[in-house]
């Protein structure tokens, strides 16, 4: 069986599972479809929290970051997970006691404001339409390498598959695909790590055996890395980093980023009890945790078997000739991810960090330049060829990789459609609408979703690329200080709230337009955007923290040298920090 | 419930406190052993490097999980300690 037909019957076989569960889990009320009906359970909901918030980025590109970066790249493992914390004890069972449908709702009540709900709705749907687009993308280029067909088609199917499970069965029919995602990402995962960590350090466990001996060399995986990387001009892996406050701050951005983004919160909603919805928070970190503890395994354990294929008979050797090269990467050559020029024409590989430091040694052995660039986002999904596994785990990888793309497009989506059809038009055009009309005004709004997400991945404006910088940094510096503000300040008023939403959020866009463009348009920016231009070594990216830090400062000042909030409001955030009283989540 | 009685205010005050000591045992294994102090503890080796890598890749993660767990087993004790837990 050619592995063409594999990857269809694993692809194939996964979608029939989707839309299988899409017809059996459809919506029959806005509740069903905002919040699937608020009876998921616990373990249930963490498995789906984890499917939804484990994306392509997660799956596909973080293993390589890390093995790019090493030690420095750590901060994308304990930003991504470390904002559960801050979910489970300062939103989560706070805003699923308050128990409405959506995050600029809860924005709106608190801060008796349309207006604050209307700037909670602008973020949340750049954040997340920002977020989408990157996933789109991600399913596309997925299709197009283990299906055979371009991008665009791929990107087609991709929306189809979305459109039937998430139109019919909004959150509900989400939610339970989310599960069934999860069960496939995970596996596609950890199978290949194991194969790996079994080859390389004979321990079953990937995570125990990034810090085991390494077979060959009888040297400490890690150890013989930074010896092979550092032989070839590259950094050693473990490299510590010298701009800590750099580090400490984008870790913090992602962190807090992670919490408040909308369409992790909203999965909070669907449990039955506020006491889940602390549970859920620890289930959501244990199954995304069994990625994330395998993801740097894979990391150095993928980069060591790169380099030693280049370099059979050890770095001092000659490297491997071209036309001896493994199969998988002439099936990524064809990509145009893996690319080769024989810069010195003599036939072999030489790949190696082109560094004037590096510079003398490689003139003496008569290297000319790096001469194979290998884009880093194909590590987790070459990961089975470069270790030479059977070509069912192939199959395996191709439908994780678009079960994770596939899980958080939904989710994504389904933040923005029910922002739009229970914040915009229930909440502000058409208060007097129908359950059966918002219900009917949702689905609508989840079709126009996928069609602008769809035409978008296929054609990705220059922000699409930005994802960390605009997603978490808007997250980070405008709803999630809202929100905490909203549940641990009574004294937070209207007036503050709005003016601290929007400074966070200037102060952040603002700094990062100045580096990387306004608006992302290219030429645009003001300073180039190196370390050495940063203000004190902050990089943009890593703004979003101090963005919050204005939203808290301004609200605060702003809050106290005006009136306190009505009696009313005052009750409401009591209420919402005890838990008796919770009931179902419910839009009235 | 009326909120402003007594036993709520306690009720909120021992949740955040339970907050607080988290937060610190959050921060202290990522931004403290995991970034900041890992110079201080790179004598303690593990696997080929040393304990501040293994917090930034590993432990800070599991600290998370046992933290929410703890969190999670805790409020519930004290909802029902309180008397303002679910039905």
């Amino acid at each position: 069986m050619s592995q063409f037909v594999i990857n269809l019957i694993f692809v194939g076989g996964s979608f029939l599972l989707y839309i299988v569960i899409a017809i059996w889990a459809r919506a029959g009320s806005t509740s069903d479809f905002y919040v699937a009906g608020g009876g998921i359970h616990p373990i249930t909901n963490g498995m789906a929290i984890g499917a939804d918030w484990m994306s392509a980025a997660s799956f596909i590109s973080m293993a390589g970051l890390i093995a790019a970066g090493g030690y420095a790249n750590s901060t994308f493992l304990m930003g991504w997970t470390g904002g559960y914390v801050l979910l489970a004890m300062l939103l989560a069972p706070y805003l699923r006691k308050f128990g409405k449908f959506t995050v600029p709702e809860f924005i709106g009540d608190r801060f008796y404001s349309n207006k604050a709900r209307l700037v909670a709705v602008i973020c949340l749907i750049v954040a997340s339409l920002t977020y989408v687009i990157g996933q789109m993308a991600g399913a596309g280029v997925a299709f197009s390498r283990f299906l055979e067909v371009d991008s665009t088609t791929g990107l087609m199917i991709a929306a189809v598959v979305i459109f039937s499970y998430s139109v019919l069965g909004g959150m509900k029919g989400i939610t339970y695909t989310q599960v069934a995602q999860y069960c496939v990402l995970i596996m596609a995962y950890t199978i290949p790590a194991v194969f790996i960590s079994l080859e390389l350090t004979g321990n079953p466990i990937p995570a125990l055996g990034l810090f085991s001996t390494h077979i060959d060399s009888g040297l400490p995986i890690l150890t013989k890395l930074n010896q092979v990387i550092t032989d070839l001009g590259f950094n050693e892996y473990t490299a510590d980093v010298d701009n800590k406050l750099n580090m400490v701050l984008f870790t913090l951005t992602l962190m807090i980023g992670t919490a408040g983004l909308p369409h992790v919160i909203i999965r909070f909603f669907t449990v039955p009890k506020v006491a889940d919805a602390r549970w859920s928070a620890g289930w959501a970190l244990v199954f995304i945790a069994l990625l994330y503890l395998t993801a740097p395994a894979v990391a150095s354990m993928a980069r060591l078997n790169l380099m030693t294929t280049i370099y059979p008979d050890g770095t001092a050797a000659a490297p491997i000739e071209y036309d001896n090269r493994p199969q998988w990467v002439k099936a990524w050559e064809v990509t145009g991810l893996i690319t080769y020029e024989d810069k010195n024409q003599d036939g072999r590989i030489q790949l190696y960090n082109d560094t004037p430091a590096f510079e003398e040694t490689a003139q003496s052995r008569g290297w000319n330049g790096n001469e194979m660039v290998v884009n880093r986002d194909i590590l987790v999904l070459a990961n089975p060829e470069i270790a030479n596994l059977p070509g069912w785990v192939i199959g395996l990888i191709a439908a994780g990789g678009l079960a994770a793309a596939l899980s958080t497009a939904a989710g994504l989506l389904l933040a923005i459609s029910s922002a739009v059809s229970h914040d915009l038009i229930k909440g502000s055009i058409n208060p007097g609408i129908t359950d059966k009309g918002e219900l009917l005004a949702a689905r609508i709004s989840m079709a126009v979703a996928i069609v602008v997400a769809t035409y978008l991945g296929a054609n990705p404006p220059g922000f699409a690329a930005q994802v960390v910088a605009l997603a978490f940094g808007i997250a980070a510096a405008s709803l999630f200080p809202a929100l905490m503000m909203g549940i641990f300040s009574k004294r937070v008023n209207n007036k503050g709230a709005i003016a601290g939403m929007l400074a966070g959020l200037a102060f952040t866009l603002t700094y990062i337009f100045v580096y990387k463009g306004w608006l992302f348009i290219p030429g645009t920016n003001n300073l180039a955007d190196i370390p050495e231009n940063w203000v004190l070594g902050i990089s943009p990216l890593s703004i979003g923290a101090i963005g919050a830090v204005v939203n808290f400062t301004v609200a605060f000042g702003l809050s106290h040298a005006t009136e306190e909030p009505p009696i009313e409001i005052q009750e409401l955030v009591e209420s919402v920090r005890y838990p008796r009283g919770a009931g179902q989540s419910t839009g009235h | 419930m009326s909120g402003h009685s007594d036993n709520a205010e306690q009720y909120w005050r021992a949740n955040l406190r339970l907050i607080y000591g988290s937060l610190v045992v959050w921060a202290l294994v990522s931004y403290g052993f995991g970034i900041l102090l890992r110079p201080v503890l790179s004598g303690i080796a593990v696997g080929g490097t040393d304990l501040g890598f293994w917090f930034a890749q590993q432990g800070a993660i599991l600290t998370f999980i046992v933290l929410i767990f703890f969190y999670a087993w805790r409020m519930n004790k004290l909802d029902e300690k309180f008397g303002v837990g679910e039905e």
